[in-house]
């Protein structure tokens, strides 16, 4: 693991950022465990690194494309933590005021384009976004995230052949955290790995440790630049891992306890934090106030969430044109 | 001898009891294995028949439709379950243009016996894209069955039918019934597509209710009984073939009618109910113009409140009963 020779303050900030979305999807599990939240959720505790790293690669007016474990993307683009606990309560003052849930958190004006309740559901709408950016002429880049059990979906191949044809500044992001919810990698694809599928479309393919946030901003940087300068997209895959099971309702079955320890072990949060402190870009005692101040923000954002409207059930119908 | 057992049960039942008596009975979906599936419904499957016949499947919903259509063209009776039926639309060319077409194109020379079981509804707080009812689309296409259980002695029954009918069948389950629980024979038995069945009967209004808005209509009609007005509440079962029959006996016999479904309600199910009224004598029969109670002309909402505004509920069927007896 190199810091690639970036400054303190945006390391720190990294840090800071893989803290925050921590600190709200253990919220958020700890919310739904006491019965307030309608619905279900998807966590991405473990896998902060990709979501910071990626979205660090951007600029402010790029835009990505999120899935259904879609908290992480979603801060790490810079979105408001109050608004988005807001939507996660279901409050009015939400992102999608309440309408949209855990599920569909979409920052419009922040340049994410929505997390996704369908699996690959975003992939074709970020060659789109890529066809608007090269008519526009913009020099904006989308980021199209998705997971490996994404990658068996017909749209995951058609989107990357047309991105390819056309030179898309579109970058594909897979997640590959192991497991399509109970299915593993292994059983339901022959490549070794996702990213060999992008020679099938002429593009670059690279794989990189989803649990390395320099690492992946190093090739999701390289990705950025390539699609920036009109050289076409990318598939880059980060190998990663969830800790938490699929969904609310997942025994965890498919996989064992002393697996999911060994993955632990790769903690991103972890690593980042020992590299820094080795390096006294972090001093001792410092990384336990950044998190500290993480939950803070939280605590903030609940009650800001708490304190918020619930939508009037009289308003149902507005935003129906047809 | 019958038991008490959960919907959920009931179907998995239907599915152990088909799969001991035909080899070729085979299940295709996502997370059906090990997982169980995303309601538990084949929970333990995979234990008892394997993996060749319990097969897990990539997340390609196109392949696996065609690959289920490919397999009962051949010989084996497939039963794939689609994780939600907002996911039905990944199926939708293999099901709408190939399943549905190919025994009437090739001229009556294949069968395509397959069952797409598919769980649909709202009220479990899953949003705009896990909680559609989108049934009327395949009532609307000749060429397939569409059932739509709403207790577990039904569910079994209609599964054992669909699965050994040689014709593809749409087998909507619904989210919130799966808990539910009622008397269920433990020997494998049929009901028969296509047949209606009244669920109370009664002599002022007939409710006609589909999938899991029958146990509302019945709540309703006991609140209704205590306000001595007797309601009866009919099933459809099947949505296609539609049991007319059942349905215009109920009318001649009330004089007034409510449906009651939870796809939108513009063209949806109970759309073309009332048409069928209309264009029957039990028009003459009517007293108060047919009302239809159906699911709100939006997305279903993520929040609680806004959700429960979107689908009919107990408190919205009494007030529609009212509003035809005061007509
Ligand atoms: C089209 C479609 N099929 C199935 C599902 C149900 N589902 C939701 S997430 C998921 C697993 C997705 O796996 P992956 O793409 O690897 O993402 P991960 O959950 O691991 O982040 C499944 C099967 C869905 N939401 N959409
Ligand atoms: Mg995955």
């Amino acid at each position: 693991m190199k810091t690639a020779s970036l400054p303190t303050e945006r390391l720190r900030a990294m840090l800071a950022t893989m803290l925050l979305i921590r600190a709200f999807e253990e919220k958020a599990e700890e919310l739904y465990g006491l019965g307030r939240v309608h619905g279900t959720m998807h966590l991405s505790i473990g896998q902060e690194a990709v979501a910071v790293g990626v979205c660090e690669a951007l600029r402010p007016d790029d835009y990505i494309l999120s899935t259904h474990r879609g908290h992480g993307h979603c801060l790490a683009k810079g979105a408001d933590v109050r608004r988005m606990m807001a939507e996660f309560l279901g409050k009015e003052t939400g992102y999608c005021r309440g309408r949209g849930g855990s599920m569909h958190i979409a920052d419009v004006e922040g340049g994410n384009l929505g997390a996704n309740g369908i699996v690959g559901g975003g992939l074709p709408i970020a060659t789109g976004v890529g066809l608007s950016i090269q008519v526009r002429g913009s020099g904006q880049v989308c980021v199209a995230f998705f997971g490996d059990g994404a990658a068996n979906e017909g749209a995951f191949h058609e989107s990357v052949n047309l991105a390819s044809i056309w030179d898309l500044p579109v970058v594909f992001v897979c997640e590959n955290n192991q497991y399509a919810m109970s299915m593993p990698v292994r059983q339901s694809m022959r490549v070794e790995r996702v990213s060999d599928r992008a020679c099938a479309y002429g593009i670059p393919g690279r794989t990189v440790d989803g649990m390395d946030v320099l690492a992946v901003f190093e090739a999701a940087s390289e990705a950025v630049e390539r699609a920036r300068a009109g050289g076409g997209p990318t598939l880059l895959e980060c190998v990663t891992y969830r800790y938490r099971g699929h969904s609310k309702s997942d025994r965890q079955r498919y996989r064992t306890r002393e697996e999911v320890a060994r993955w632990r072990a790769q903690d991103p949060i972890e690593r980042l934090r020992r590299l820094l402190e080795e390096q006294g870009l972090v001093q001792p005692g410092e990384f336990d106030a950044l998190a500290a101040a993480a939950r803070e923000q939280v605590e903030e954002a609940v009650r800001f969430a708490e304190a918020s409207p619930e939508p009037d059930p009289s308003t149902l119908l507005e935003d129906v044109y047809a | 001898m019958t038991r008490e057992l959960s919907y959920a049960e009931a179907v998995r039942e239907a599915l152990r009891q088909a799969m001991e008596q035909d080899p070729g009975v085979v299940l295709l979906g996502e997370d059906i294995g090990t997982y169980g599936g995303a309601f538990g419904v084949t929970d333990g499957l995979l234990e008892q028949f394997g993996p060749e016949r319990v097969r897990d499947t990539p997340i390609s919903e196109a392949a696996i439709t065609g690959c289920a259509i490919g397999a009962a063209l051949t010989g084996l009776r497939p039963v794939l379950e689609v994780q939600f039926m907002d996911f039905i639309t990944l199926c939708m060319e293999q099901l709408v243009l190939q399943a549905a077409k190919i025994r009437y194109m090739f001229g009556g020379k294949a069968q395509v016996p397959l069952v797409l079981r598919t769980p649909a509804g709202a009220g479990t707080g899953a949003a705009a894209q896990h909680s559609e009812s989108l049934e009327a689309w395949f009532v609307h296409v000749p060429g397939l069955k569409v059932v739509a259980p709403s207790t577990p002695r039904d569910a079994k029954g209609l599964l054992l039918a669909s699965i050994r009918d040689p014709n593809p069948v749409v087998f909507v389950e619904h989210k919130l019934l799966y808990r539910t629980r009622g008397p269920v024979p433990e020997e494998p038995y049929e009901l028969p597509l296509g047949r209606a069945e009244v669920k109370r009967e009664g002599t002022d209004v007939t409710v006609v209710a589909t999938s899991g808005m029958v146990p509302r209509a019945l709540a309703a009609a006991d609140r209704l009984a205590e306000e001595g007005v007797s309601v009866e509440v009919v099933d459809p079962r099947t949505l296609r073939p539609l049991d007319t029959d059942t349905i215009l006996a109920s009318v001649r016999k009330t004089g007034r009618v409510v449906v009651v479904y939870e796809g939108v309600k513009t063209l949806g199910v109970g759309a073309e109910i009332a048409a069928r009224i209309a264009e029957s004598d039990a028009l003459y029969h009517l007293q108060a113009p047919v009302v239809r109670l159906g699911g709100a002309e939006c997305p279903i909402p993520y929040n609680r409140n806004l959700e429960r505004a979107a689908v009919p509920q107990e408190e919205d069927v009494v007030q529609a009963v009212r509003q035809v007896l005061a007509a």
